[in-house]
This record gives C-alpha cells, sequence and structure tokens, in this order.
C-alpha cells in the first residue's frame, strides 16, 4: 500500500516502474511466509524480474517523464471508497486464513491430499493438482499465455515481409 | 554497460546457476515446490539478465527470435498432445493413466511431459515479449 500510494506521487515514471518491482519483491515476500513457495517463485521472477524489466524497455520507447499531472476528482475518490468499503465488508465474510473448516477445504481437497500419492503418486500435492486433476485448467492457462504473446508479436513483432503494397488489379 | 566489470563478471559466474536452477525446479517439480510455470519464469529471467549485461544481439545469436516463436507453440502443442495421445490409447483427454504400463507411471509421464510443454511455453513468450519490447 505504501508502494501504490509511493507511485502516485512519484513525477518520475523510471522510479515508479523501480518501486512497482519493489512492491513484487515485498509480496513475493509475504507469498514466502504464508508458505505459497511457488507463488512467491513466480512474483519474484515475473513481478520484480521480467515485469519491470518490460517497462523500462517501454520506457526507453515513450519517455520518462508523466505528460500532465491528472486532475483530481471527486467521483473518482468516491467510486474507490465506496468499492474498496464493498470489498472489505465482504472479507468479514470469508473463513479466517488457514481455518481447516472453511468451504474449500471440505469439497474435494481432502480427497486430493490423501489419495494424491495413491491414485498419482507424485509426493508434491501442488503438482499433482496443477498437472493431472486440473489439467485441463493448466492447459488453458498455458493457451491464455500462448495468446498473449501472439498478440503481442502481432502488435509489435516486425514481420520478415516487406510492406505490402497496394493491390494493383482488384 | 561494456565498463561495469562487476555486473558482468556476477552475471557470468550467476545465470549458469539460474538456469541450471530453473532446470531443478522444472524436473524435481514433482518432488519439491516447483513446476512448468515457475522454471519457465526463472529460465526466462536468466536469459533476460544475460540480454541486458551483455547485450540484446549476444542473446540473440544463441537463442534466435525465431526459435522462440516456434517454442511457445510447440510447448502448447505438447500438452495438447499429451492429451490427444492419452485419448488415441484409449483413455480420456489428459487422463495420464494409460501413458505407461502402470496407472502411476503413466500419471509421472503425463505429469513430465506436460510440464515440459507449460515450460517451454512460458520461457518462450517471456523472451519473446522481452525481444518484442527491447528492440
Amino acid at each position: 500500500m505504501v508502494s501504490a500510494i509511493a507511485i502516485l506521487r512519484m513525477p518520475g515514471l523510471f522510479t515508479a516502474a523501480m518501486i512497482s518491482g519493489i512492491y513484487s519483491l515485498v509480496a513475493a515476500v509475504v507469498f514466502l511466509v504464508m508458505d505459497a513457495v511457488d507463488v512467491a517463485f513466480t512474483e519474484a521472477a515475473v513481478g520484480a524480474g521480467v515485469a519491470t524489466i518490460l517497462m523500462l524497455a517501454t520506457l526507453a520507447h515513450t519517455g520518462v517523464r508523466r505528460s500532465q499531472p491528472v486532475p483530481f476528482s471527486w467521483i473518482g475518490l468516491l467510486v474507490v471508497l465506496v468499492a474498496g468499503a464493498a470489498l472489505v465488508f465482504a472479507t468479514f465474510d470469508m473463513p479466517a486464513f488457514g481455518e481447516p473448516l472453511a468451504p474449500i477445504h471440505m469439497h474435494v481437497a481432502p480427497r486430493y491430499l490423501l489419495e494424491s500419492m495413491a491414485e498419482i503418486g507424485v509426493p508434491n500435492a501442488v503438482t499433482s493438482v496443477l498437472a493431472s486433476y486440473r489439467g485441463y485448467d493448466t492447459m488453458g492457462e498455458v493457451t491464455v499465455i500462448f495468446t498473449a504473446g501472439v498478440g503481442v508479436l502481432a502488435l509489435l513483432g516486425r514481420g520478415r515481409r516487406a510492406p505490402t503494397e497496394d493491390v494493383k488489379d482488384s | 554497460m561494456g565498463h561495469h566489470y562487476v555486473l558482468r563478471v556476477v552475471s557470468a559466474l550467476l545465470i549458469p546457476v539460474i538456469l541450471l536452477f530453473a532446470l531443478y525446479v522444472q524436473f524435481h517439480g514433482d518432488f519439491g515446490p516447483g513446476g512448468g510455470f515457475q522454471a519457465g519464469v526463472i529460465f526466462a529471467a536468466a536469459l533476460v539478465l544475460n540480454a541486458l549485461v551483455f547485450g540484446l544481439e549476444n542473446t540473440k545469436r544463441v537463442v534466435s527470435p525465431s526459435a522462440v516463436r516456434i517454442g511457445a507453440a510447440l510447448g502448447l502443442l505438447l500438452y495438447a498432445g499429451v492429451g490427444v495421445a492419452t485419448m488415441l490409447l484409449g483413455g480420456d483427454f489428459l487422463a495420464y493413466s494409460v501413458l505407461a504400463a502402470t496407472a502411476i507411471g503413466g500419471q509421472h509421464l503425463g505429469i513430465l511431459l506436460v510440464e515440459l510443454g507449460v515450460g517451454i511455453t512460458v520461457t518462450s513468450v517471456m523472451v519473446s515479449l522481452f525481444y518484442n519490447f527491447a528492440s
């Protein structure tokens, strides 16, 4: 949160990009504290590493100064406050972190955890859920990443074709 | 970055270790934390670090832009191909148990191949994004 405000206050976009990298590093540490080592890996490598570098590369193309200060808007503040209050209110209904009787732990999770060793034979239950029980979902995620890459290639990639000439005879 | 000797020496020492660690995360994902996504981004981070310190053109000579474009499709194709292979062997789509003689062996082989596909696609897309933004 501190880094979010700092990003808003920074006049230079270069420092803003660096602070967003620091934010990702802090988030990675938080994930590590919550025992989500896989997510921490990804956050540190993508958020703090690759994403920051992509932002810096974009700044190298566009320039490091903001074009103009964003004007203050009461409607914007109101919308943000109402949406934030609704989200905070919704968290009161959530079970406490690590609560063993939470609904999410009562549905299919016991079967995944107890029988994964017999059914899949992989000690890491995260891997067996991700790759086997939820194989469709993971394939969808890979498809999303692939599509994103294709999209960037379509927008930014410099094709090897020469610039298309006007069609002479239609 | 021609004169940053400390950066160059430290990066030259670190990049092989990062690449090795990515392979460890990839193939040890069955036993410890990790898997294709994590290994892919770590591998890509090592390549991006290499490009930052030693120059984009040097990295492009090792991992060419067309290679990462093909790799992005190849990984997804490997993933979907495993699914098609399980169907051809008489199982459901992505039901790995039919891949080997025993169900457990089939699951191991299927997860290994699928995670490899994920890793190839993630690395390729990340490096390809970096190439496009940086050039």
